[in-house]
């Protein structure tokens, strides 16, 4: 019975790379086709029916593309950099509760790869490894527009990342919890904490947008002032990777805020139907991800609403505005619990 | 002076408190993007949908042939004369004896060329031609790979006799 354990975990996380790798691909075509509809075009519908084949004939160009390596870059640290950035994109979903447990014969199958009680501190973690990727990439191409690029990407990205973890704070106070499940089972009902904690949840969404790098926050690799960003010297797959763990980042930063601000797998009045446990569990998992893919295109919506901000500007938000705002968030918080609760 | 009534006078107030959140704005901003989403899109599915064009529309040119099949064009040099783009050369030449159903007047074009990348559509050879022969048809001008392809010969302007090419909204 102890191989049970492991195959039941081996088989999640299968599931889990495959599930984000793809939402990550048709992600790529659903930003296009949002784009369009936004813009009044029609988007890609020539590969395939409506275009869904879309991502795989940019994975294919991606592939056929020539792989160059600078002859000045630092060939090991160039090839790093989007291994990291890819390898931290994907696991941060480790420790997401993807819906209730599933009963398959007596056995409880947990739908999260690891329940560890320090879960939101891992995803902070993870994520500001994800930096190094980056910087790596935008150093080891030996190219000063990569290394500038790089140097916005960091800066803004750990400018964000305390405003983040303080709005976070909030929420662990609420839910006396650090680990995702215990968080997500605290919201049962309609006690989401986005009622609770709205302000946390206003910071959390813009330094989330900040932290993936996606417009107006996009300064790292903004077409119109820099070449190409971090990832001007990278081509090919290594391109496609950095490219594609974006829209990975974006995957997992939806999932987070609907587990930590949106009540994760829970519904209002899905409790009182009184299901079978398989069916409840398989509901929780589609409205689970019902949330995620609101705001993966909630994602795609502000990037075509809001322009880009000047770099000062960025700092001026990140520094002066959210950090204060974070820290009073966290107080009048933990006023509220110790003197009117 | 008023130059149009779209102008706006631009205030450079401050800002106010709630201004200053742009949470409003942002807000709003959404709003109108998002009506966009469900708005008739503007594109035009070209190769299976083709934009209607007005009957007098300006196209690809045809030499005409007059009724009984013989080409109109005499290669006189007006339209070439005409021509402010300099798209259009020919060569003349005699018409021989047996010809006589091939061309209708005793000069001929033994080469026409127009220059369709030069071609600005103007029409201003139809205007010049004295002999009814060169006419713009509301047909397009199809994308070719190589720049040469874009000189039309004889071949692709004289029309053919079993498939006439209708220029009558354009004689009007």
């Amino acid at each position: 019975m102890e191989w049970l354990p492991i195959i039941d975990k081996s088989v999640l996380i299968l599931i889990i790379f495959l599930i984000s790798l793809g939402i990550a691909a048709y992600s790529t075509y659903a930003e296009r086709k949002v784009a369009a509809f936004l813009q009044d075009r029609i988007g890609p519908n020539r590969a395939g029916p409506f275009g869904l084949l879309q991502p795989i004939a940019d994975g294919v160009k991606m592939f056929m593309k020539e792989e160059i390596i600078p002859s000045a870059a630092d060939k090991f640290l160039f090839m790093l950099g989007p291994c990291i950035f890819m390898m931290t994109a994907l696991m941060t979903s480790a420790v997401i509760p993807w819906g209730k447990p599933l009963d398959i014969g007596g056995y409880q199958m947990n739908l999260q790869v690891a329940d560890i009680n320090i879960g939101v501190l891992y995803i902070v973690a993870t994520a500001s490894v994800g930096v190094y990727g980056i910087m790596l990439g935008g150093w080891a191409s030996n190219n000063k527009f990569s290394l500038l690029g790089a140097v916005r990407a960091s800066s803004q990205m750990i400018s964000y990342e305390l405003a983040m973890g303080l709005s976070i704070i909030g929420v662990l106070l609420i839910s006396n919890s650090l680990s995702l499940s215990d968080i997500v089972k605290g919201q049962e009902g309609f006690h989401w904490n986005i009622i609770y904690q709205p302000l946390g949840f206003l910071i959390f969404l813009i330094c989330a947008f900040a932290e993936c790098n996606r417009a107006p926050f996009d300064l790292a690799e903004c077409e119109t002032e820099l070449v190409g960003g971090y990832h001007t010297e990278y081509s090919s797959m290594k391109l496609g990777m950095f490219l594609f763990a974006e829209y990975v980042n974006m995957f997992i930063s939806s999932a987070l805020i609907v587990c930590l601000f949106f009540g994760g797998y829970n519904f209002p009045g899905i409790d009182n139907l009184d299901l079978p446990q398989n069916v409840a569990s398989i509901i929780s998992v589609v409205i689970f991800f019902a949330k995620t893919f609101f705001f993966i295109f909630f994602f795609m919506w502000i990037r075509w609403t809001i322009p880009r901000f000047r770099y000062d500007q960025l700092m001026k938000l990140g520094w002066q505005i959210l950090l204060p705002l974070s820290i009073f968030n966290v107080v009048a918080t933990a006023a509220w619990l110790t003197f009117v609760k | 002076m008023k130059l149009t009534n779209r102008s706006v006078v631009v205030s450079k107030k401050e800002l106010t408190w709630s201004e200053k959140l742009y949470l409003p704005a942002i807000t709003q901003g959404l709003g109108i993007t998002i009506s966009h989403f469900f708005k008739k899109k503007a594109t035009v599915q070209y190769p299976e949908v083709e934009k209607p064009r007005t009957e007098i529309w300006r196209g690809r040119h045809v030499l005409k042939r007059d009724e009984e099949g013989r080409e109109n064009c005499t290669a006189c040099g007006l339209c070439a004369v005409a021509c402010p783009a300099e798209a259009i050369t020919m060569e003349a030449a005699e018409r021989m004896k047996g010809e006589e159903h091939l061309y209708r007047e005793e000069k001929y074009a033994a080469t026409y060329e127009i220059n369709m990348l030069r071609c600005i559509f103007c029409g201003l050879c139809e205007e010049a031609c004295p002999k009814d022969a060169i006419y713009l048809t509301d047909r397009l001008v199809s994308p070719e790979y190589d720049r040469q392809d874009f000189i039309y010969g004889k071949n692709k302007l004289v029309e053919k006799i079993d498939d006439r090419i209708d220029i009558v909204p354009r004689k009007k």
